[in-house]
């Protein structure tokens, strides 16, 4: 028999034939899930930096095995360099000199951060001056052109490129903390649209600084349980306060069925389908009906080609913001209906946190993860359910349970709203 | 897989320097011999930028809460984006507002300025020199006190986007691309592949650009990129070790397949035949024109006859602009007739992320009106010295999109045949 390389709607099916991870319970997959079924928490008080007097004194810091990085730049390139030689590696391409197809990057916002601001400030340049004509004088000695290779827009994509040889000019994409599900969508596109057979998706977040902590902490975006820092990202739960910033990355290499099955890789799953809407309603919240949710969600489904009722598992958004939270089961009740009382919904941002621009390329990474496991990751911290979000969270401990298709949702600030969904290889 | 589909630019949003709207920037390039430039050299001496012409750019933006929620670059972008949806005859249209996409091109937004001064100047003061833990408790009850809540949602990448769906509606998707010059291209490349296979119908697409800003300014210095001695064209600064001159711009265009743009009645001011982009190492001379020519053989059936004119958006930087005059004479110049060549950036300077789109919106309206722009600035562009007037009359326009620092790529657009729009 002949093997379908097409899915119901004439399109190249999308496989995933290597993955790669990084979180703060460790750099690696097997390293980051032993941590992950265990129920762990990641999250840390912060050591990187001084954190006297701030509201919010924790997060999910990655530490780098061996010599930590300057600054979130550098690291955001090192976790996404990690990520992507593991999952070439499993994909079976990690001798290959270039890597055979375009590259897609989730990453955060790139800016001078204040050690930089102060190197720049205290050098001899700009003697006799002050503020940012003190800051430009210096700039003109010459004498920090690696700090601008650091921090433009287009540094950690470039970095990677010279670092993995992709095809063409590397696209770093941001839908905010839906940037990770975007850049998967951007390399499926790609290949159904035959542009090429092959792309590697990365999502990538270093953002533990001090000024982006404080600006999310400004925003009241973030839980303040200062106390119990491993309790604080407790979603789905009625003292929910906030979402936990986070560091991570994952990489996807995407591969159409049929150049898979030519070179004899492995399929480690399939992306049956992308979804996106976006919202007009606000900056920091959503519509108060759902429905850019919905029909984000409405439009993976119907892309995939599936029923609402062959979504075995939601890997939910989950931030532990009050908002968040709400809005989701909203949304999930309209799109699955009666078959979301039967669903387990979990969240692995109650072990992580909030990995931000990388969150859905690592969420995607964990379902392909559990679909092959036959194990579900918990919600962790769920001590307190809210009563007014009636779901089943895969509560405080793993679960053996087959699953097949998964839904995993990504929000982010702006309106941003993606979905996917991901099934087991055939 | 299926044909694909036609895909044309039905609306374009202009503001630069040079005012506001496609009629004001046609005017402004097409209007000889002076040249049009205005520059600021004073204000951020040493260097120049192209400031902002008198323009009300929150005239489409009605809530003046949500002005005060976004940042000037946002609030260029809103504006621009509005025009660009007005042009197309969409705005308000929420059938089609609906449905449409969006990809934008960004940076990030200004930083508050005088409060970095201020906390700078307080970790110079004595206890905080002397004491590591005394500057960083200074540092932390400064950014805790002092930063404006609303600065961060002023200054993300992707809330140019999230502010044009809160103003303007446009909720189909969002999609915003980062990494200076080429991010503008990648973004139309994106826009062009989703409508001609069908993904896509209608798409808004473009970028945003605030030069009057220090922190904007201390960036792209930090690598010793802007120029700073006396405004000279693009094309005259290699010998002077190369520079660019930013410019405030904001650019947008609505690009839309010609089946959709023709059951709704809309005209289309030219057709996007293509976009190539891609990134050489650049650690070689020579290696970007390589990549250009490259490039070019990707386009080679389309450029190979026919009136061609070159709308460049070369920004001055060394070596990409020196290379890619070379590419542009033996490559592109080679073996036909005479290519006029403009850089608009000599014009208005140069514009990053919002500079590939504005390009093509100039390379569309150029079409629409059967002309071309006369040489940017006397002396005349290097390219096109001596060999064209202002008569060229170019069926097919092939734009350029070299970074400073990375990403090279072309777009060729066309003149449309029936149902051209006179603009």
């Amino acid at each position: 028999m002949t093997q379908n390389f097409k899915d119901s709607k004439g399109r190249p099916i999308v496989a995933v034939t290597g993955m790669g991870l990084v979180t703060s319970l460790g750099w690696g997959k097997s390293a980051s899930w032993d941590e992950l079924v265990q129920g762990r928490s990641g999250i840390r008080m912060i050591s990187r930096f001084p954190t006297e007097g701030l509201r919010t004194m924790f997060g999910g810091a990655v530490a780098h095995p061996g010599q930590q990085p300057d600054s979130c730049p550098e690291l955001t390139f090192e976790m996404a360099r990690f990520a992507a030689g593991e999952a070439l590696g499993e994909a079976g391409l990690a001798e290959a000199k270039d890597f055979p197809g375009p590259l897609f990057v989730a990453t955060p916002p790139a800016e001078l951060e204040w050690p930089q601001r102060k190197l720049l400030n205290e050098h001899p340049g700009g003697e006799g001056l002050q503020g940012y004509d003190r800051l430009l004088a210096a700039a003109r000695s010459g004498a920090f052109k690696s700090m601008f290779e650091t921090f433009q827009f287009a540094s950690v994509a470039e970095h990677l490129a010279r670092a993995l040889r992709p095809r063409g000019l590397p696209v770093s994409v941001s839908t905010a903390c839906a940037s990770g599900a975007t850049a998967i969508q951007l390399g499926v596109e790609a290949i159904r649209r035959g542009e090429t057979t092959t792309a590697l998706a990365i999502g990538t977040d270093s953002s533990l600084q001090l000024e982006a902590l404080i600006r999310f902490s400004l925003l009241s975006a973030l839980s303040t349980r200062n106390d119990r820092p491993e309790a604080a990202s407790r979603p789905f739960t009625k003292s929910r306060d906030g979402f936990v910033m986070a560091e991570g990355a994952a990489a996807l290499v995407l591969e159409s069925l049929e150049s898979a099955k030519a070179r004899g890789a492995t399929c480690l799953g399939y992306v049956r389908g992308c979804g996106e809407m976006a919202d007009d309603y606000h900056r920091t919240r959503s519509k108060p009906d759902g429905s850019a949710i919905i029909g984000a969600i409405r439009n993976a489904i119907l892309d995939a080609g599936v029923a609402p009722e062959e979504i075995d598992y939601v890997n939910a958004h989950g931030t532990s913001t009050p908002e968040n939270d709400k809005m989701e089961y909203l949304s999930l009740k309209a799109t699955l209906g009666d078959h979301l009382a039967s669903t387990p919904v979990s969240s692995n941002k109650s072990m992580i946190g909030h990995t931000l621009s990388a969150a859905g390329a690592i969420e995607a990474v964990l379902s392909f993860l559990m679909i092959a496991n036959g194990v579900l990751l918990p919600t962790i911290n769920y001590a307190d359910p809210d009563p007014d979000i009636p779901l089943d969270v895969v509560p405080n401990t793993a679960r053996r349970q087959n699953i097949r298709t998964v839904l995993s949702n990504s929000f982010g600030f702006g309106g941003q709203n993606a979905a996917l969904v991901l099934s087991a290889a055939d | 897989m299926e044909a694909l589909r036609e895909v044309w630019v039905t609306g374009l949003g202009l503001v630069s320097s040079l005012g506001e709207g496609h009629q004001a920037h046609w005017d402004a390039l097409t209007r000889t011999p002076s040249s049009p430039v205005r520059i600021d050299a004073t204000r951020f001496a040493p260097y120049s930028v192209h400031p902002l012409a008198d323009v009300d750019i929150d005239r489409l933006i009605s809530s003046k809460t949500e002005r005060k929620q976004m940042g000037i670059w946002q609030r260029l972008g809103v504006h621009a984006a509005g025009l660009a949806l007005q042009d197309a005859g969409v705005a308000g249209d929420e059938q089609v507002l609906d449905r449409m996409d969006l990809v934008v091109a960004a940076g990030n937004g200004e930083r508050d300025l005088a409060f970095d001064a201020k906390v700078l100047a307080q970790l110079t003061s004595g206890d905080c020199q002397s004491d590591p833990d005394v500057a960083a408790r200074v540092l932390n009850g400064a950014l805790t006190t002092g930063l404006r809540p609303t600065l961060y949602l002023g200054e993300l990448s992707n809330l140019l986007a999230g502010n044009i769906q809160i103003v303007h509606k446009v909720t189909g998707s969002s999609r915003t691309l980062k990494g200076e010059e080429i991010s503008g291209l990648s973004a139309i490349e994106d826009a062009v592949r989703r409508v001609a296979s069908g993904q896509a119908d209608i798409v808004l697409v473009g970028g945003a650009l605030n030069s009057e800003r220090n922190d904007l300014l201390l960036n792209y210095e930090l690598a010793g990129g802007l120029w700073s001695h006396p405004f000279v064209p693009v094309w005259q600064r290699d010998a002077q070790g190369g520079g660019f001159v930013l410019g405030t711009a904001a650019a947008f265009i609505v690009i839309e397949a010609r089946d959709h743009a023709e059951q709704r009645g809309a005209k289309g001011y030219a057709r996007i035949a293509q976009v190539v982009t891609d990134r050489c190492a650049r650690r070689v001379p020579g290696e970007i024109s390589a990549s250009l020519a490259k490039l070019a053989t990707r386009l080679a059936d389309d450029l190979a006859d026919g009136a061609l004119a070159v709308l460049s958006g070369a920004s001055g930087a060394a070596p990409a602009t020196a290379e890619e005059l070379s590419f542009l004479r033996d490559h592109i110049g080679a073996g036909r007739a005479p290519v006029a060549v403009r850089a608009y950036g000599s014009c208005l300077g140069h514009s990053v992320e919002a500079h590939a789109p504005m390009g093509l919106a100039l390379a569309a309206l150029a079409l629409s009106h059967d002309g071309f722009y006369p040489p940017f600035k006397e002396p005349p562009d290097a390219v096109s010295a001596g060999n064209t007037s202002r008569d060229t009359r170019p069926v097919r326009i092939l734009l350029t999109s070299v970074g400073h620092w990375r990403g090279e790529g072309l777009a060729l657009v066309e003149k449309i045949g029936g149902g051209v729009r006179t603009a």
